[in-house]
């Protein structure tokens, strides 16, 4: 056990999902021709001024609602001044210190179920640049570059900037972090939250100090991470990085350091020491917003379901593993369909095995999503009634399951229909193994000198013979009884 | 204290001569000079004043409109490469 | 010197409606003008002879379809800071020396879809920074009643070209006094609405919290039908005030009765000499004449205005201005980087007065400097609206001088500071966002060419029919305006 501890913060940038850019009527979306989707507003041409797209406050006050912020009833927009090509005005607007949003917090779960919770700092609404393509260096990398190519499609699309606090400590804690904040905000349908089309980003600011110290020590702020699973390795590399220079006597520098997937290692971009002097002000152009209590607490009250609470009602309630909660959490259309299955059925355990058992299984196989196929909540929870009426066994209802998602009909009009229904008239069944053993005269002498295991055999060859509608407990019963 | 004129030329992204770090200097120094007299002023309750007319709340719905051809866009720029606009290279900081 | 030149707006754009007058003989004859004496005045920097004709055309067009337009026909001056599609756009600096907007003002659409008729962009201080028109990288104003003076600035060639007759109405721009000031040298109406009143979107910024667009006329009658033209909620300017705009055309009055006008004790005339002195002293009387009650008010904090001004105009120019940095359009000064490119580009773009804002704003802004300068001249600023939100509860409008000085020589002034001292009695109205005017009051001599004098009124915000009712009747009673034309073209 290392005598260092991690402590992590997580900086988020998040693309909101509005139809329009934040301060203009151009579209937002991913993809397209190169500078198709820019007007003065947005290219910063002479004279054109922002006005503020009232879904993209909304969205951000959705969220601070979902994360228990405090949402202040004043806000503003100020310039954040700094010179780039791919930002139009040469300042963005941002929010200083006045943000939408403060406080707050992200509750997330560990693999194992284990539930905690990561403070935030404040969430404020921006705008996102346009995009650099670094040319003439070969691998695409500014270092090295001999010029740039500039896309502003992106320009002007609403950015969510999430700041936690330290408080993660390692990689899972902080992936599982990112994790619960990417399902939430997906869940409150304000951002697609997808890292490889760059509508999440995040950077860690990482640092590591002996078990037990009050002062955090000199961290890092850790870059260009593309992927959820590269924000683990970069974390941990990190983390072992300063962990071995602690160790080894050395300083830790406060600077700025990018991660190199192909190697496996975070490097130096750039150091700290030269501050940026941004001349943040109010921006003059944007008056500022007023949110009143009651739209909040309206808000609040407004909320779904949260991920985390999801995942509570999931493991404490209906007592699903970790896992299986976390897999339906994560098909939120599955999830839905599970909750009516639960509903109509009363029976969770069984829902669980239907939603992730034979129809995941068969969604795989025909290509189409459980919530989108014929099979319907109240199918299976009739199904789920026939199963534990006894009427079908569960080899058969997964039969059954099958042909109704073919369109064939509801489970019971299937059972009717085909004859499925389990056989439990003794008399019947009685006959039913009257015959098999009339039939395998020799299986049964082998029984009788000793061999107790072929009344399998015997049970199967009635069970075939009822083509699978008998009830297999009554058949074995009878079964052994004849053969006693 | 002197205003150190080349840092605030570099901010603001401007080459100057020496004759003009010299004459600005001067220039910026009176004026700053002049501008003290806002000193005598007792603004310690009072409020700042970003925006003189007290709007709030101006938004607009999330409904896009039309962009710019992108010939428009592209052909005032300095130099463009494509659909893209050029610029030199870029130093990372 | 064509008599159709001379004719009002109003004038103009009844006879045009009433199919007596064709806009296209009106836009012909101020064309034919300018080709005689803009060599001289030197108003425009871009006539717009094709685009005049063809839209004298349509105008003439859509009264014939039974349109009636409130300036149809009027020939309008369009300061060249402000976009019209199509056209070069310059802010009269390098910079932007062959930039064409792609997209138009809402003012200046306004007043096209109102009937009035683009003659051409006009000059004005690189940027609108300056209080001379002396600042334009692009060419030089001269004062119509005296060549050898400025027009006053920033909007000294709309205020050029109305004064001489190149237009009927100007537009303009004022963030400490860039249309009171032009309008008082050039003998005009000037007149800067409330903030908020007229459309931003198109002018292309100095200070977002000041810049406010208005008229320059030689009639107040004619400022106010231009008012009514451009003014009014944009959903395109989220500083656009969305309130109701009465027309202020039907609101002019003939007399004062009933109002009271605040002198303000602070602006002492002793300071402009006796010779100006006299004039304001007169215009005093001649406003109590008209049947005002004239009350002391005080403004204690309008001496801080110009300290106040000159570090918040230049924090937000130097983040207004950032974006002209060579890449995407604008003249672009190339360098082995894009940092040298910046550099570069704006060392070669900008002129000196442009460079001075820039530098000042990004120091008032820096780290370590923002609370000692931008956060105290902003609550400087609150006082300042305090003073004459105070003022205003004991009088209905404000008189005061419109300028220091009559129009002085080009280049006698050429230090900054003193140039700054020319907007002295105009910053506070524009600290406080409240409307004012400056309407001719006077003459003054030097050198034996009478030289214009313009008193400024003030009224609270939104008072604008007020301000201009009582602005009228006041230039219906003293005529000042009509006592000496201007010399440039003038009939021999
Ligand atoms: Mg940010
Ligand atoms: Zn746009």
């Amino acid at each position: 056990m290392s005598a260092y501890e991690a402590v992590i913060g997580i900086e988020c940038h998040v693309e909101l999902k509005t139809e329009t850019k934040m301060f203009c009527g151009c579209r937002n979306e991913f993809g397209g021709e190169p500078n198709t989707k820019v007007c003065p507003v947005c290219m910063a041409l002479p004279g054109s001024l922002p006005v503020p797209n009232r879904k993209a406050i909304e969205y951000m006050l959705r969220a601070g609602a979902a994360f228990d912020a405090e949402i202040p009833e004043f806000s503003k927009f100020d310039r954040k001044n700094y010179f780039y090509p791919d930002m139009p005005k040469n300042y963005q607007i941002s929010q200083y210190d006045m943000p939408l949003t403060q406080g707050g917090v992200v509750r997330y779960w560990l693999e194992d179920g284990t539930m905690k919770t990561c403070r935030l700092t404040r969430i404020h609404l921006e705008e996102d640049t346009g995009k650099s393509t670094h040319a003439g260096s070969g691998d695409g990398r500014i270092a090295g570059s001999s010029y740039s190519l500039v896309d502003y499609n992106r320009a002007g699309v609403p950015l969510m900037e999430c700041v936690s606090e330290p408080e993660l400590h390692g990689a899972d804690e902080a992936v599982a972090y990112l994790e619960s904040l990417r399902r939430t905000l997906l869940e409150l349908g304000v951002s697609d939250v997808k890292m490889e089309e760059g509508s999440l980003r995040c950077d860690a600011n990482v640092s590591v100090r002996l078990v037990g110290a009050a002062e955090l020590g000199t961290k890092t702020e850790i870059k260009n991470m593309n992927s959820f699973r590269s924000v683990h390795r970069a974390i941990e590399s990190e983390i072992e990085r300063q962990t071995t220079a602690l160790e080894s006597g050395a300083r830790i520098v406060q600077e700025t350091r990018g991660w190199d997937e192909i190697h496996g290692v975070t490097h130096p971009m750039r150091s700290k020491e030269e501050a940026h002097d941004y001349r943040y002000f109010p921006d003059p152009d944007l008056v500022p917003l007023e949110i009143a209590a009651a739209h909040v607490e309206h808000l609040r009250g407004a909320l779904p379901e949260l991920p985390w609470r999801r995942f509570e009602r999931y493991t404490v309630q209906y007592e699903l593993g970790a896992k299986q909660a976390t897999q339906l959490i994560d098909n939120p259309a599955l999830a839905r369909y599970f909750d009516r299955v639960v509903e109509a059925s009363g029976n969770p355990q069984q829902s669980t095995n239907f939603v992730l058992g034979e129809l995941s299984r068969l969604a795989n196989e025909r290509g189409v999503s459980v919530a989108e196929s014929a099979v319907t909540p109240e199918h299976v929870a009739e199904l789920i009634g026939m199963v534990e009426a006894k009427t079908i066994n569960s080899k058969i209802a997964k039969e059954v399951l099958t042909r109704t998602w073919d369109g064939a009909g509801s489970p019971r009009s299937v059972v009717e229909k085909e004859g499925l229904a389990q056989t439990s008239d003794p008399a019947a069944i009685e006959k039913l193994v009257e015959e098999v053993l009339g039939a395998n005269p020799g299986v049964v002498a082998e029984y009788r000198s000793g061999k107790v295991a072929v009344a399998g055999f015997l049970v199967g060859q009635a069970m075939k013979a009822s083509r699978g509608k008998a009830d297999p407990q009554l058949v074995a019963e009878l079964v052994k009884k004849r053969l006693g | 204290m002197p205003i150190d004129v080349r840092y605030v030329a570099k901010l603001a992204r401007i080459e100057l001569t020496d004759e003009e770090v010299e004459r600005f200097g001067a220039q910026l120094a009176e004026l700053l000079e002049h501008v003290k007299t806002l000193n005598s002023l007792d603004v310690a309750a009072v409020a700042a004043t970003a925006q003189v007319v007290e709007s709030r709340n101006v938004m607009r719905d999330d409904a896009p409109r039309a962009s710019l051809d992108r010939e428009t866009v592209l052909e005032q720029a300095p130099q463009r490469q494509g659909a893209f606009v050029r610029v030199p290279r870029i130093i990372a900081e | 010197m064509s008599v159709l030149t001379e004719r009002s707006a109003a004038e103009i754009a009844r006879d045009v409606n009433a199919r007596k007058l064709s806009a296209r003989e009106v836009v012909d004859a101020t064309l034919a003008h300018v080709d005689a004496i803009d060599a001289e005045v030197g108003a425009y920097l871009t006539p717009l002879h094709d685009l005049a004709r063809a839209t004298a055309s349509r105008v003439d067009e859509r009264v014939a379809h039974g349109e009636r337009l409130p300036l149809a026909g009027v020939p309008l001056a369009v300061k060249d800071n402000m976009c019209l599609v199509g056209t070069r756009t310059t802010c009269a600096s390098k910079i932007l020396e062959r930039w064409s907007a792609p997209y138009t003002a809402t003012a200046v659409q306004r007043m096209l879809d109102a009937g009035c008729v683009p003659i051409g962009k006009t000059n004005l201080d690189e940027f609108a920074m300056g209080s001379s028109c002396e600042n334009s990288a692009l060419g030089v104003t001269r004062n119509p009643f005296d060549l050898t003076r400025v027009p006053g600035g920033s909007s000294g060639g709309s205020a050029a070209a109305v004064a001489a007759r190149e237009a009927t109405i100007g537009l303009g721009s004022d963030t400490g006094g860039s249309i009171r000031e032009p309008g008082a040298f050039c003998n005009l109406i000037g007149f800067k609405p409330t903030y908020g009143r007229v459309s931003r979107y198109g002018l292309i910024a100095f200070a977002s919290s000041l810049d406010q667009i208005g008229p320059l006329t030689r009639s107040v009658e004619d400022a106010a039908l231009a008012f009514d033209a451009m003014g009014g909620h944009d959903p395109m300017d989220g500083t656009s005030i969305d309130r109701a705009l009465e027309p202020t055309a039907t609101a002019l009055r003939e007399d004062l009765r009933g109002l009271r006008v605040g002198i303000v004790r602070e602006f002492a005339l002793d300071a402009l000499g006796p010779e100006m002195a006299a004039v304001y002293e007169r215009a005093y009387a001649d406003l109590k004449a008209l049947g005002a009650t004239l009350v002391d008010v005080s403004l204690p904090t309008a001496e801080h205005g110009l300290a106040t001004y000159y570090l918040i105009a230049p924090a937000e120019c130097s983040s207004n201005l950032a974006r002209f940095d060579g890449v995407r359009y604008g003249l672009r000064v190339d360098g082995p980087d894009v940092n040298a490119m910046y550099e570069r580009t704006r060392a070669a773009g900008f002129g000196a007065e442009v460079k001075r804002r820039i530098l000042i704003g990004t120091y008032a802004l820096s780290s370590g400097y923002y609370d000692a300068y931008y956060v105290r001249a902003q609550k400087a600023r609150t006082l300042i609206a305090r003073d004459f939100a105070d003022a205003f509860a004991g009088c209905d409008l404000i008189a005061c001088p419109a300028t220091s000085c009559p129009p002085f020589a080009i280049g006698a002034v050429s230090d900054p500071y003193s140039m700054y001292l020319m907007d002295y009695y105009t910053i506070p109205m524009s600290l406080a966002g409240i409307p004012a005017l400056s309407v001719p009051c006077g003459w003054v001599s030097e050198g034996g060419t009478p030289l214009p004098i313009g008193l400024q009124l003030a009224a609270p915000h939104f008072a604008e029919g007020l301000l201009l009712g009582a602005a009228h009747a006041y230039e219906r009673a003293t005529e000042h305006a009509s006592k000496h034309t201007p010399r440039a073209g003038a009939p021999a």
